[in-house]
């Protein structure tokens, strides 16, 4: 009854105005789907080029993969570093929750220490969150299995195993081979960028840094697709990293450990090189570290306890030392004589235990208060007459010193193969007149003659100087590495030793008669290194003392009141087998006093290693 | 007079379909051929979108047939019925919304369920039909157009459970249950001039509602609608992922299964509110033109039975039912392609989601009764 009284109302006028309503009705819904299709066009056709490069961005990523980075062998092909698998414990934040609430249970399983996890919050600022950040490196293997039983409970915490540079020989040899560490900050500054991509370690030091370029390798990529969570789910292309070159070292491990037992940890450096070719065989400085400890960031205690120890195992002694080389200084400064004239080997003084100049009240002592007596050249270098060098550096002057030992090697950086290298300081008029900016006094030529003075060498410099002498003048740069490898199968490629230069002695006859002085300092009875004289082979040496401080005219050197580190350092320098040297070998004991006694056991000790096992 | 019935015999002896024993399930078979359609169509990107995952499917299926039984009875309810009992369908809606704001479950940060024991009850959902029938209830007592105060009358019972719904907060409900309001008074025959104001009125109101009534993260949500690549990682995400969907789907589409957007992850709310971006991908520009001709077909059939629909309450009824139905369409692939804020609004019978189907098949099920119930009350 009620529809018929709307109808029977008005009922033709309201069909009227509701069918136009419809109408429109029917044209707005066709104009808002006409807009959403034009919409769609716009995405799907004019706009579809920019979002297929967006969806591809979005599933494909570019992962960079590290190259293997090459390994570090001696020159009987022993390992000196590797890459062995280490299990990390790694967290992706994404999938957790609570981080620091997961840190805190994780505590109970592995030894997390409050470094790791402050260098874990780091490392995550700046990574996605969907990539996995390590939380503790190197996990024992109960870390490992306890950690294993649990994970259920830690969603988002899993162990990785990645390559982790490991120095099997652990200290030995550390100053030498450096090691490897974690990219600093500074250092992203500098690398090229492109080739660290999947890198996190970096040569810092030694054979690791002068090689980084070579034993890092090149980086390769994976095409990858991923998830929204950034789970890889397959690799759509590949370009494998190219690994490292394998570096080969001169070193020989044998003779390095028989160098770092002779010293018996006093601080002291060791260098021992080939003359032939210029192979360091041995490379030395005492005390020194456990380069694995650096690896993965040393924590701060232990590396206050190596910054700041007295005995600074950190320091490279055996090519930053700065040692005055004392009387090693001799048979260099003897040869000039010889070659210059101004001496024979019929030339004899009488030491009566001072030098004089005219003119001057100074004493210049010997080291033997009551003097040598009547001696030349050859008994001077056998016994190290001091005042014999007096005389013949007065004779020949601080112009030809300096001239004649610069073909040793000395003042200048030798070339190895590791950075940091002292230049040390071979003294010369214009020396003095530019870092001192005073004239040079005959005073100073005398003292220079016996290796004092403004006389720095390193280590390294003693033995490229002996080197050159058992090699009759001919000047070979030293170096560690001798050949690279592609890789283990492959051949070696060499590199060729570097010749530098020749020393200028005319006569061959003056350098028979230096090395046969040098060769009674070990095989004659009043030789300074008589000690270690041997039946099996013949070694020319010279024994070295080298003063620390000053010790004023007329003052003793009072051994049992010197406090130890003002005690002087002990050197010696010698090659081996004499009539063909395989060895130059170059010692310093800090604080030793004794050459003949204390550095040149240590030299035997390393000859004998080289000399005796090897063959 | 005349011409009314003219039309509507002609149309009952040309009207193709079912005689007999079909003829009294009361179901309109060309709406229903729609429906099915869309339906099966759904399931297949549901398919998709889900991952491959069965479970979800079945799932979506069990609610499809309830949402269709529901609507099957729906449609045996006379239009005469339906009119009688729109007070206390409406009263009773309107007592549960306030029911949820004082104990509601809260969810997603909003509170629209009602826990009745057995199963667990959005209100504002049956306002999306309640709310349209109270209004045609209303203008329908008096002659059309209607009058001034009907209109203002008319207003406030739109309002009240528009604003009770956004109060829970729910936008999408919101915009859906004012627009069926809306849309009644827009088939009463309301002037232009009204309706010119009623938009003004909008305009200056916006600035009250944003300050005054919008909750942070709607806010939030126009805000990266004006500039998703903002905040790209955050709320804007949606919209980029869902815009690379689309557009990387081009003309012919990535092909079932394959859009790489929506099965490796990026795009969130895939199997729900986003759907539309994984159809898209997957099935291109073509794909999208035919699910839109589906979607014209159902409005254009469901605007035809309200052309055809005999009483007043009937007509604006079926009317508002439709375009509320176009608006879930348009509101939803609008913000998934960018053109409009995200709001809460699934694509009808595609998305993920029983609820807003049962609903959407009660609306449908009203429009079989007007539709069929009519031979009747012409016989």
């Amino acid at each position: 009854m009620e529809f018929a009284r709307i109808k029977l109302k008005d009922h033709f006028k309201e069909t009227q105005l509701f069918t136009g309503r419809v109408i429109l009705a029917g044209i707005g819904v066709i104009v808002l789907i006409l807009i959403l299709v034009a919409r769609l066009i716009y995405l799907q056709v004019f706009s579809h080029e920019h979002f297929t490069t967006l969806s591809q961005s979005n599933r494909v990523s570019i992962v960079p993969v590290a190259p293997t980075r090459g390994l570090i062998f001696d020159r009987n092909g022993n390992v000196l570093a590797q890459n062995l698998p280490s299990f990390t414990l790694e967290l992706v934040p994404e999938k957790i929750e609570d981080i620091d609430a997961t840190i805190e249970s994780l505590k109970k399983v592995v030894e997390l220490s409050d470094n790791d996890i402050k260098r874990f919050h780091k490392a995550k600022k700046r990574k996605s969150s969907f990539r996995s950040v390590p939380l503790k490196f190197r996990l024992n293997e109960q870390e490992v299995a306890r950690f294993s039983v649990r994970q259920h409970q830690f969603p988002g915490v899993d162990i990785h195993a990645r390559l982790m540079r490991h120095y099997p020989h652990g200290s030995t040899a550390v100053h030498a081979l450096g090691y490897v560490g974690r990219i600093s900050e500074s250092e992203l500054g500098t690398l090229d960028t492109a080739n660290y991509k999947g890198s996190t370690h970096i040569g810092k030091n030694g054979i690791e840094r002068f090689y980084e370029d070579e034993m890092h390798g090149l980086v390769g990529f994976q095409k990858i697709e991923t998830n929204a969570q950034g789970r890889i789910l397959r690799v759509l292309d590949e370009q494998r990293p190219v690994p490292g070159k394998n570096v080969y070292l001169s070193l020989d491990i044998k003779v390095q450990k028989a160098a770092e037992k002779a010293l018996n940890n006093r601080r002291g450096a060791v260098v021992a090189i080939n003359p032939k070719t210029g192979d360091v065989i041995a490379l030395v400085s005492m005390p020194g570290f456990d380069p694995n400890l650096f690896v993965n960031g040393i924590d701060t205690q232990s590396y206050r306890e190596l910054a700041t120890s007295p005995d600074r195992p950190l320091f490279n002694r055996a090519i930053k030392g700065r040692y005055p080389p004392g009387s090693t200084m001799k048979p260099f400064i003897g040869l000039a004589g010889l070659e210059y004239d101004e001496v024979h080997g019929a030339t004899h003084i009488d030491c009566g235990g001072w030098y004089q100049l005219k003119n001057d009240t100074h004493k210049y002592r010997d080291w033997k208060i009551t003097g040598h007596g009547r001696t030349n050249l050859l008994g001077a270098i056998r016994e190290s007459c001091d005042v014999y060098f007096y005389e013949l550096s007065l004779k020949l002057g601080i112009d030809k010193i300096y001239a004649f030992n610069k073909f040793f090697g000395f003042g200048q950086k030798s070339g190895i193969d590791i950075r940091g290298e002292t230049a040390g300081i071979l003294p010369s008029r214009e020396w003095k007149r530019r870092v001192k900016n005073e004239g040079w006094y005959p005073g100073e030529t005398l003292i220079t003659g016996i290796g004092q003075g403004f006389n720095v060498t390193s280590p390294l410099q003693l033995a490229v100087g002996t080197a050159i002498l058992a090699n009759y003048g001919m000047h070979i740069k030293p170096h560690l590495a001798y050949a690279m490898q592609e890789s283990e199968s492959d051949e070696l490629t060499y590199i060729e030793p570097e010749i530098l230069g020749f020393v200028p002695v005319e006569k061959k006859g003056n350098w028979d008669y230096m090395v046969e002085s040098m060769r009674k300092v070990v095989h004659s009875n009043r030789g300074t290194a008589r000690k270690i004289r041997s039946k099996k082979y013949q070694i020319a040496g010279k024994t070295g003392t080298a003063q620390v401080f000053g010790i004023k005219q007329d003052e003793k050197y009072d051994k049992e009141n010197l406090q130890d580190h003002l005690r002087d350092h002990a050197l010696f320098i010698s090659f081996a087998p004499v009539e063909d040297p395989d060895i130059a070998v170059a010692v310093i004991v800090e604080n030793g006093e004794s050459g003949g006694s204390v550095a040149a056991p240590i030299a035997k000790e390393v000859m004998d290693a080289y000399l005796l096992e090897s063959s | 007079m005349a011409r009314s019935t003219l039309s509507q015999g002609l149309n009952e002896t040309t009207q193709p379909g079912p005689v007999g024993m079909l003829k009294d399930l009361h179901i309109d078979w060309p709406l229903f051929t729609g429906l099915v359609v869309l339906s099966i169509l759904g399931l297949v990107v549901l398919y998709s979108a889900s991952g491959e995952n069965w479970s979800i499917v079945v799932r979506q299926m069990i609610w499809m047939c309830f949402a269709f039984t529901v609507m099957f009875i729906a449609a045996q309810i006379s239009p005469h019925h339906i009119q009688l009992w729109t007070p206390w369908v409406f009263i009773a809606g309107l007592l549960f919304l306030i029911a949820v704001l004082w104990f509601g479950e809260i969810g997603k940060g909003a509170q629209r369920w009602l826990d009745l024991g057995f199963f667990r009850f959005q209100p504002s959902e049956m306002m999306k039909f309640a709310v349209p029938m109270m209004v045609a209830w209303f203008i329908a007592e008096k002659t059309l157009p209607p009058s001034g105060m009907r209109i203002m009358g008319a207003l406030l019972i739109i309002l009240v459970p528009v604003g009770l719904i956004a109060k829970q907060p729910d936008l999408g409900t919101s915009i859906l249950v004012g627009s069926a309001g809306i849309f009644v008074l827009l088939f009463a025959g309301i002037s232009w001039v009204l309706i010119g104001g009623f938009v003004v009125t909008l305009a200056a109101a916006a600035p009250v509602v944003w300050f005054y009534y919008m909750h942070d993260y709607q806010r939030q949500r126009v805000l990266t609608f004006l500039n998703p690549e903002n905040d790209p990682l955050g709320s804007g995400y949606h919209i980029i992922q869902s815009k690379i969907a689309i557009g990387s789907g081009g003309l012919y589409g990535k092909g079932w299964l394959n859009g790489t957007q929506s099965q490796l992850d990026f795009l969130p709310e895939r199997s729900t509110d986003f759907i539309f971006a994984v159809f898209s991908e997957e099935f291109g520009l073509v794909g999208v033109l035919c699910l839109l001709a589906i979607y014209l077909y159902i409005i254009f059939r469901g605007l035809i039975i309200a052309y055809q629909a005999q009483s007043t309450f009937a007509r604006v009824l079926a009317g508002s039912l439709v375009l509320t139905f176009m608006v879930y369409i348009v509101v939803n692939i609008g913000m998934v392609s960018g053109l409009l804020p995200v709001v809460g609004v699934p694509l009808p019978l595609v998305s993920y989601g029983g609820t807003s189907l049962v609903t959407l098949m009660i609306a449908f099920g009203i429009l079989m009764s007007i539709q069929t119930h009519r031979k009747l009350l012409t016989s």
